[in-house]
């Protein structure tokens, strides 16, 4: 399956036909008719027809459902939220997050635990940050209230675990430094739309 | 004497071993050919393409515990199973599974016993098959059981006549009861099949056999989603395989039948050499089996009744008097 025939979600725009299912014969020559017509019609060989053809379907013209699924996956939708990532800034490599603490406020399970203090330049640096899975219900909030688009849900959705607490931390969701090159934008929540430079308006002086 | 007894011993372990392996091997072409049908792709991680699927079923059902209900009666429950597959195989016994060949110089009739009511002795023997489900469903102390048997009964009675009044037919035509007689009687090719001749008792043939093999649409017996396994649901292990490896056996039983008596059995049919012929013509039916099943709903119990009665029981009887009226005249 494509992608384009995933993300088409305009249900109602499929053509639905209504089965010529006839009438129900009431009296038993009727009934006996009924069966008379569909014996010479040989209807049951039209279900047989239509297993065989979908059989050779399958087998000759590679349309076969199965999806071997560890082996084989599904794409997900750009936008599906599974779990976060952490980007960087593509110039300096160095991680976007401010230390805000947004995300941390608006988690509604209370999930993140963050904490920041002074580098010897005197920025502002995240010293500790964890996302305990195992309480996130993947709200997407966090993502959509960054403002430096740093936190961001990635497509990672396998997401067993042995125990119930599962952490992870800012190095583990953070994009490898050598990875940067493929580092590619969150089209899903929070993100900017494609026209977003567009409804750029500038800031009036008077503010 | 002796020479002859001897043949006969090896014949009865070769079709004993070809036809239990090839049983087992139906399992895994029934679920292949049931995938593609639904457009899966069927066992595939055991063994190139899943083949040794069975292997591991067959180790699976060996080391099975062997469970006996404590309410069942112990004896008739360990009974049926060995019932149902035993008389598959026996009824293979006056069945002819290839032309003669010769082997080291001597002539080999791959027919265990050709006796002269072959054909009563095979409908006979599948018959007495059904013992095993009806044993076995009342042995074990399960409602499921019990309505299963139940089944098993009303199911015997309804396509047992059909199976005998169609086969009546062809039997009348050749004359002969023994299924190597009907095999030389269509020796003259296409043209001499009788199922061109006969084509009502062929189609009735089929029906009664997908009845007897206890296929869709009359897999009444043990109907998963009705009555959880019927007959069947107290059993497990390598019991519970051996009602499978009749089931099987059988379906290839009334595959050679149908061939034998209807297609010309095991002729040379154009440029196709006779033994490759009927196993072809068997393949097929063992497929239709299958294509059917995937295909066509299945009846309930009264349905299966009214149709063997009313409607398949008056075709066999108008059936046989035509053939007898033309054979007069
Ligand atoms: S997705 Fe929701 S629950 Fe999970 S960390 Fe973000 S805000 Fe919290
Ligand atoms: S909202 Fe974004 S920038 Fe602010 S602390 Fe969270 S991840 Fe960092």
């Amino acid at each position: 399956m494509s992608l384009d025939k995933l993300k088409n979600r305009n249900v109602g725009v499929q053509n639905y036909k209504m089965l010529d299912l006839g009438h129900t014969p009431e009296s038993g020559w009727g009934k006996f008719k009924q069966v008379l017509k569909r014996s010479v019609k040989l209807e049951l060989f039209v279900g047989l027809k239509v297993t065989i053809r979908e059989m050779f379907k399958a087998l000759f013209m590679g349309e076969m459902h199965t999806v071997k699924y560890p082996f084989e996956k599904l794409p997900i939708s750009p936008r599906y939220r599974a779990i976060h990532e952490m980007k960087r800034l593509l110039e300096s490599g160095h991680y976007r997050c401010i230390g805000c603490g947004l995300c941390e406020k608006i988690c509604i399970s209370n999930c993140i635990k963050m904490d920041t203090r002074y580098d010897e330049e005197q920025r502002k640096e995240v010293s500790d940050y964890t996302i305990n899975f195992g309480r996130c219900i993947f709200c997407g909030y966090c993502a959509e209230v960054c403002p430096e688009l740093a936190i961001v849900h990635g497509g990672r959705y396998e997401t067993a675990s042995e125990q119930r607490a599962s952490y992870s931390n800012f190095e583990d969701m953070l994009t490898p430094m050598d990875e940067l090159m493929n580092q590619k934008e969150y089209p899903g929540f929070g993100a900017p739309t494609p026209v977003a430079d567009k409804n750029i308006k500038k800031t009036p002086l008077a503010y | 004497m002796d020479g002859y007894i001897i043949a006969t011993v090896i014949k009865a372990i070769l079709i004993l071993a070809v036809i239990s392996a090839l049983a087992g091997f139906g399992t895994y072409i029934e679920r292949k050919i049931l995938a593609f049908i639904q457009r899966r792709l069927g066992p595939m991680h055991v063994g190139p393409f899943g083949v040794l699927q069975i292997a591991a079923d067959g180790i699976k059902l060996f080391t099975k515990e062997d469970f006996i209900p404590s309410g069942a009666n112990k004896i008739v429950f360990m009974v049926a199973p060995i019932i149902t597959a035993a008389t598959a195989f026996i009824a293979l016994a006056a069945v002819p599974l290839l032309p003669e060949f010769t082997l080291f110089g001597i002539d080999v009739k791959p027919i265990v016993s050709d006796m002269n009511i072959g054909i009563l002795f095979v409908i006979a023997m599948m018959g007495v098959g059904l013992y095993g489900p009806l044993l076995a469903g009342m042995a074990q102390e399960n409602k499921w059981g019990i309505i299963g048997s139940a089944r098993t009964a009303i199911q015997f009675l309804s396509y047992e006549v059909v199976t005998g009044l169609s086969l009546l037919a062809p039997i009348m035509m050749v004359g002969s009861l023994s299924l190597i007689d009907f095999n030389t009687y269509q020796a003259g090719g296409i043209g001499h099949w009788i199922v061109w001749t006969q084509p009502v008792a062929f189609i009735l043939f089929l029906i009664s056999g997908f009845a007897e093999t206890n296929r869709t649409p009359f897999d009444l017996l043990e109907n998963e989603a009705e009555v959880i396994s019927g007959y069947a649901t107290e059993y497990s292990g390598m019991r519970w395989g051996m009602f499978f490896i009749g089931e099987y056996a059988n379906m290839i039983t009334i595959g050679f039948l149908a061939s034998l008596i209807f297609l010309g059995g095991f002729n040379p049919l154009w440029i196709i050499p006779g033994g490759l012929a009927i196993i072809l013509k068997v393949a097929f039916f063992f497929f239709l089996m299958l294509w059917v099943r995937s295909a066509w709903p299945h009846i309930r119990p009264d349905q299966l009744m009214w149709l063997c009665w009313k409607v398949l029981m008056p075709l066999a009887v108008i059936n046989i008097l035509i053939t007898g009226l033309v054979m007069m005249a």
